[in-house]
């Protein structure tokens, strides 16, 4: 497994799939786009589903794509009751294995409470991409080249 | 086991990133699903960016749903891996919206991933795994700029070159070839302005790109005797038919549906679909055995002898051809 941010150098490696998806009725996917390139940037392939993703669309998404992780932008303040439903959405399709993360306008309180819920990371606004990174490559389990 | 493909969403997931993948687990499956293939229509839909492909994939495969909800749609949304970081931004999705709920529909992105040879390969055996599986319609989407859409077109049985009014001109058109491969042209967004000269300059673009009729060719061309004869009748010759639609409000869409069925009656009418796949499948066939060739050349020979070649063409005292034709020679017989 391999934590740096860098591009992998084995060019056979398979690049990570990662769905970039924005839950709710928020109108505002900057930070999603920004995020989606910057994995582009890191070897990554992103699958990006755009605004006013309902749960079940997400999972789907994520089941069909076959992705390793599941990136989650929300800024309308509905984190708690969205997050944990695209998890349990997920959970019914049998994803438990996919890592959720979360990123947007979330208060530190609410950290607790999601992370019960499954959701792996949560990112706020000044998060370093790198961070980002660093985080789906440790918690993106190696299956199958 | 087919069947359980069809249930099992992620199964069949799965088994599309080995594919993708390359993984040797794959093999076996796909080696003998192959075998109960043939019976989808496969559709390739290519175009300029913004022309609206997504939109229109998702609305034709809204209406084949509808129309026959037995059967299930399948799309592979084929975009360009970066060249620079290998990775993509794959967001075909984001325009299928309206199949959302659906389970009679299956979507997949797929990256170029850039690899030589490698997205024909992948896609065709996607392709394939989802026909024997029993998908009635694929459709695979690609943007049309290069190789990309000339190697979809091997695959695909049917088509469609999308177009956007003011978008693609007359010369734009005949410059990129796109046409060439086209067996149903449409002009989306037609509540455009210019929808209408759009139309007519690709219906002369079409005109001209025509071949000759086939009793000139024969004055021409004398080695036509070796090609197997055109059928007589009506359908042996197609003409793609240039059909207007506004994808994101499902006018025209209709239309579209039926010029898709008759090209496929046609192919089976005229046997320009048998001669078509005789085609694609002697292209794959040399297309694998190929890359089997490089792949056994490159095991063969030592890395230090052919780090030496790649160095001597660097330092031009090696044509690269000296140097494959070395490469070729120390590989043989081992």
């Amino acid at each position: 497994m391999t934590t740096s941010t860098e591009a992998p150098l084995d060019p056979s490696a398979r690049p990570l799939r990662i769905l970039i998806a924005k839950p709710g009725l928020d109108g505002h996917d900057r930070g999603a786009k920004i995020i989606a390139r910057a994995l582009r940037d890191a070897g990554m392939e992103v699958i990006y589903t755009g605004l006013r993703q309902t749960p079940e669309m997400i999972a789907e998404a994520a089941l069909q794509e076959d992705v390793d992780a599941v990136g989650l932008s929300i800024l309308s303040g509905a984190h708690k009751t969205l997050l944990p439903r695209v998890v349990e959405a997920m959970r019914e399709r049998g994803l438990s294995d996919v890592p959720v993360f979360a990123g947007g306008i979330i208060p530190d309180e609410d950290i607790p409470d999601l992370k019960a819920a499954g959701i792996a990371g949560v990112f706020g606004p000044g998060a370093p991409i790198a961070e980002i990174i660093a985080f789906i490559r440790t918690h993106t389990p190696i299956r199958e080249r | 086991m087919v069947a359980d493909l069809m249930s099992d969403r992620r199964a069949l997931a799965r088994l599309i990133t080995q594919i993708e993948n390359g993984a040797p687990e794959a093999r076996q499956l796909v080696t003998r699903l192959y075998r109960r293939g043939g019976r989808a229509h496969i559709v390739g839909v290519t175009g300029a960016p913004g022309c609206g492909k997504s939109t229109l994939v998702a609305a034709l495969a809204r209406q084949l749903r509808v129309h026959a909800p037995d059967a299930h749609v399948a799309i592979i949304a084929v975009d360009p891996s970066s060249a620079f970081s290998g990775g993509a931004i794959l967001g075909d999705r984001l325009r299928m919206r309206s199949l959302a709920g659906d389970a009679g529909v299956f979507i997949r992105s797929m990256a170029s991933r850039g690899a030589l040879g490698g997205v024909a390969a992948a896609t065709a055996d996607v392709v394939e795994v989802l026909d024997a599986v029993g998908f009635g319609t694929i459709f695979i989407e690609t943007v049309g700029a290069g190789q990309l859409e000339v190697d979809v077109a091997r695959i695909a049985q049917t088509v469609v070159v999308v177009e956007a009014p003011g978008a693609g001109d007359e010369v734009q058109a005949i410059k990129a070839g796109i046409l060439e491969i086209a067996d149903v042209v449409v002009v989306n967004k037609a509540d455009r302005e210019g929808a209408t000269q759009t139309v007519a300059a690709l219906q002369s673009a079409l005109d001209i790109g025509r071949p000759m009729p086939a009793a000139g060719l024969h004055a021409i061309d004398p080695s036509h005797h070796l090609q197997a004869p055109e059928q007589p009748g009506p359908s042996a010759e197609w003409r793609p038919p240039i059909l207007k639609t506004v994808a994101s409000h499902e006018e025209g869409i209709a239309a579209v549906i039926a010029a898709l069925e008759e090209h496929r009656q046609h192919l089976q009418l005229s046997g320009a679909g048998a001669r078509r796949r005789a085609r694609a499948v002697e292209q794959d066939v040399r297309a694998r055995l190929g890359d089997l060739l490089l792949r056994r050349a490159l095991r063969a020979v030592p890395q230090t002898h052919y780090n030496a070649l790649i160095a001597g063409v660097i330092e031009r005292t090696l044509h690269p051809l000296e140097a494959a034709e070395q490469l070729f020679i120390a590989s043989w017989g081992q």
